[in-house]
C-alpha cells in the first residue's frame, strides 16, 4: 500500500468510526454548496421577491370583503398572510426536484455517489437549502405585509416559520424522491402539478373553507395542509388555545419524518 | 503532486461478473460473465462497440450499480462487502460530465476534496495543485458552463484524482473531443500512470486503445472476446489483411480467392463492395491475387494491403467491424 493510500484510509477509518459526524459534515457541505449555487442565479432572487409581492398587492385587496364575511372577524391580512406563507412553503419545496433532475443530467449526483460521502447528506443538505430559502422568503413577505395592516404576534410568527420548515421537510424529500425515480422534467412536472394543485385548492389558503359545501369541506378536512393553514392562522392571531395548532404541527412533523425516511432510502438505493 | 511508489500486484480482479437489467420485454444480460485482471500501474483499455457492456462493467466496479452475480476486488477491497473502502480508493470520471455549470472549477474541486474527507485547507491546496497540473488555473474561478469541451473534460479528470486514488476509472474520456483536446487528454492519462495511478478506461476508438493502453480487453455483447496487449491481440489474427474493392461482384471474387492455397480466410462485407482476406505474406500474395482475378475476368476497383489492426481482431472475434459500429 502506498503512503498516500495509507493516509486516505486512515482518514476513512476516522470517519467510519463516526458515521454520524460524517453525515453532519457532509450535510453542511451540500447545504452550503446548494445555497451558493441557488443564489448565484439572479432569476431565483427575482421570483423569490416578486411572488410574495404580487400576491400581497394584486390578490390581497380582493380578500378584504370576502374574509370580512367568512374569515371569523379577523383582519383580512391576518387571515390571508398565514395561508400565503403555507403556500410559499408548499411551492418552495414541491418543485425542487427540477433542480435535482438538472444535477442528475450534469452528472453531479453520480460524481458524488462515487465518493464515500453520506447518502443521507445528499438528501438533507439539499432539503435544508430549500427550507432555508423558503423561510427567508417568508420573513421577507411578512415584512412587506406589515404596511398592509398585518398585526404580528412574534411568538406565533416564529412557530409558523418552524411549521413552514416542517412542510419543506415533507415536500422537498418527496419531490427529490420523485425526481430520482422519474429523471425527466416531462414526467416530473405533471406529477407535481397534479399533487400540488388539489392540495392547494383544498387547503383553504385562497378562500375560506367556511364558504364551501359540505362534501368539499370534508375533502378539505382530510388534507393535512388544511390543518397547517389553520394552525398558522391561529398562531398569527396568538390564539394559543386553538387545538388546530397541535394538530397541524403534529401532523406535519409526522409526515416530515416519514418523507425524510422514504427519501433517504431512495437516495441510498438509487441505481441511477 | 507527490509520487507514490508504484504498487505491484492486482489492482482489479473480477470473477464471472454479471449484471442483468429488467426491461419490459424480459431481462437483458448487459454483462454476461466478465473475468478481468488489471495489474497495478497499467493503463487498461476496455474496447467495444456502444452497448457492449463497457459502461455497465465500469459502473459496477465503481460501486454505482451492484452486480447481479460474481465477485470483484478493486484496489484491495471487496466490491460487495467493502464498497465504502472501494469508494475511498478509486476515482471515477463519468461519460457525460460531472460538473455544475454555475459552480467554478475551483469550487467543484474543493468540495470534492472535502467529500473525500479532507480539511478545508488541504482541499484548497490540493485543488490549486490539480488546477495547475491540468492547466486550468486561468479558468479556475469561472463557472464551468463557460469552459470548452476539452477544459471541462480535464476538470472532470481533476475531480477524479483530487484524493489521489489508486485506480482511476475513465468512461470514454475522449468522446466528443477535437483531435487536439484528445491528444492533450492522452498526455494527462499517461502522466497519471507515471505517477503510479492505475487507469482503467473504456473506449470505442481503436486508435485510442492502440496508442494509449498497455493492455486491453475487447468486449462484445457483455462478454470478453479477447484480452492482452495490442500486439498480442494482433498476432492472433496471424498474417496480413488484403482488402479488395469489387464493385458488386463480391460473391464470385470470394469464391475465387477462397480457392487460392495461400488465402487463410476470406469474407465480404455486408454491402458486398469489399472482400477481405487474410494471407501469410501480403507482399507476395497481392501479385498472385491480381493475376488470378484477371484470369477469371474479374476487375478489382481497388486493392489494399494492411498489417492487422484491432478492428481486424474485433472482426475475427465477432464477425462485425468496430469501425462500422462506431460510425
Amino acid at each position: 500500500m502506498t503512503a498516500n493510500a495509507a493516509i486516505v484510509d486512515e482518514a476513512l477509518t476516522a470517519i467510519e468510526r463516526t458515521p454520524r459526524m460524517r453525515a453532519l459534515r457532509d450535510t453542511w457541505l451540500i447545504f452550503r454548496r446548494s445555497v451558493v449555487l441557488t443564489i448565484r442565479q439572479p432569476v431565483w432572487i427575482l421570483f423569490g421577491i416578486m411572488y410574495p409581492v404580487l400576491y400581497l398587492v394584486l390578490f390581497g385587496p380582493l380578500l378584504d370583503k370576502a374574509v370580512g364575511q367568512a374569515g371569523g372577524g379577523v383582519s383580512a391580512y391576518n387571515w390571508f398572510v398565514p395561508g400565503l406563507l403555507i403556500q410559499v412553503a408548499l411551492f418552495g419545496s414541491a418543485f425542487v426536484g427540477f433542480g435535482l433532475i438538472a444535477e442528475l443530467r450534469y452528472g453531479v449526483v453520480e460524481r458524488m455517489r462515487v465518493t464515500p460521502m453520506s447518502r443521507f447528506a445528499m438528501l438533507l443538505g439539499r432539503s435544508l437549502r430549500d427550507v432555508f430559502l423558503l423561510v427567508l422568503q417568508a420573513v421577507l413577505m411578512i415584512a412587506l405585509a406589515i404596511p398592509f395592516g398585518l398585526h404580528l404576534n412574534l411568538a406565533g410568527v416564529v412557530v409558523t416559520l418552524g411549521l413552514m420548515a416542517l412542510i419543506g421537510l415533507v415536500m422537498a424529500p418527496l419531490s427529490y424522491s420523485a425526481a430520482l425515480a422519474l429523471k425527466s422534467e416531462d414526467a416530473f412536472a405533471p406529477l407535481v402539478q397534479g399533487i400540488v394543485m388539489p392540495l392547494l385548492l383544498l387547503s383553504g389558503i385562497l378562500l375560506p373553507m367556511a364558504l364551501a359545501p359540505d362534501w368539499l369541506r370534508f375533502l378539505s378536512s382530510i388534507n393535512p395542509l388544511t390543518h397547517a393553514v389553520d394552525a398558522a392562522r391561529a398562531l398569527f392571531n396568538g390564539d394559543w388555545g386553538n387545538p388546530e395548532i397541535a394538530l397541524g404541527v403534529g401532523l406535519t412533523t409526522a409526515l416530515a419524518i416519514g418523507a425524510v425516511w422514504i427519501a433517504s432510502r431512495a437516495f441510498s438505493r438509487a441505481n441511477a | 503532486m507527490t509520487s507514490p511508489t508504484p504498487i505491484r500486484g492486482t489492482m482489479i480482479g473480477t470473477t464471472d461478473l454479471r449484471r442483468t437489467f429488467k426491461t419490459r420485454g424480459g431481462s437483458v444480460e448487459a454483462v454476461a460473465g466478465v473475468d478481468l485482471h488489471v495489474e497495478a500501474g497499467e493503463i487498461f483499455g476496455f474496447l467495444g462497440p456502444n452497448g457492449a457492456g463497457k459502461t455497465t462493467t465500469l459502473r459496477m466496479l465503481a460501486t454505482l450499480i451492484t452486480p447481479t452475480a460474481g465477485e470483484a476486488t478493486v484496489a484491495g477491497a471487496d466490491l460487495r462487502r467493502q464498497p465504502q473502502l472501494v469508494r475511498q480508493r478509486i476515482g471515477y470520471v463519468p461519460q457525460g460530465g460531472s460538473t455544475d455549470p454555475a459552480e467554478t472549477g475551483r469550487g467543484e474541486l474543493v468540495l470534492q476534496g472535502r467529500l473525500y474527507g479532507m480539511t478545508k485547507g488541504a482541499a484548497e491546496a490540493r485543488a490549486a495543485e490539480v488546477l495547475a497540473t491540468l492547466d486550468l488555473e486561468a479558468a479556475a474561478d469561472r463557472g464551468t458552463g463557460t469552459y470548452s469541451g476539452g477544459m471541462r473534460r480535464r476538470l472532470d479528470v481533476g475531480l477524479g484524482i483530487v484524493h489521489q486514488p489508486q485506480v482511476l476509472f475513465l468512461d470514454e474520456p475522449t468522446t466528443g473531443l477535437d483531435p487536439q483536446a484528445r491528444a492533450r487528454m492522452w498526455q494527462e492519462i499517461e502522466r497519471l500512470r507515471e505517477l503510479g495511478t492505475t487507469v482503467f478506461l473504456t473506449t470505442h476508438y481503436l486508435e485510442e486503445a492502440d496508442a494509449l493502453c498497455d493492455r486491453l480487453a475487447i468486449i462484445d455483447l457483455g462478454r470478453i472476446v479477447a484480452e492482452g496487449t495490442s500486439d498480442q491481440l494482433k498476432q492472433r489474427v496471424a498474417g496480413d489483411v488484403v482488402t479488395i474493392g469489387v464493385d458488386g461482384a463480391a460473391a464470385s471474387v470470394l469464391s475465387l480467392v477462397e480457392s487460392l492455397p495461400f488465402v487463410r480466410e476470406a469474407s465480404h462485407d455486408a454491402e458486398g463492395g469489399l472482400v477481405r482476406l487474410y494471407v501469410d505474406r501480403g507482399e507476395t500474395a497481392v501479385p498472385h491475387l491480381l493475376r488470378s482475378l484477371d484470369a477469371a475476368g474479374l476487375a478489382p476497383t481497388s486493392i489494399a494491403l494492411n498489417k492487422p489492426s484491432l478492428d481486424d481482431v474485433f472482426l475475427r472475434q465477432t464477425g462485425r467491424s468496430l469501425r462500422e459500429e462506431a460510425a
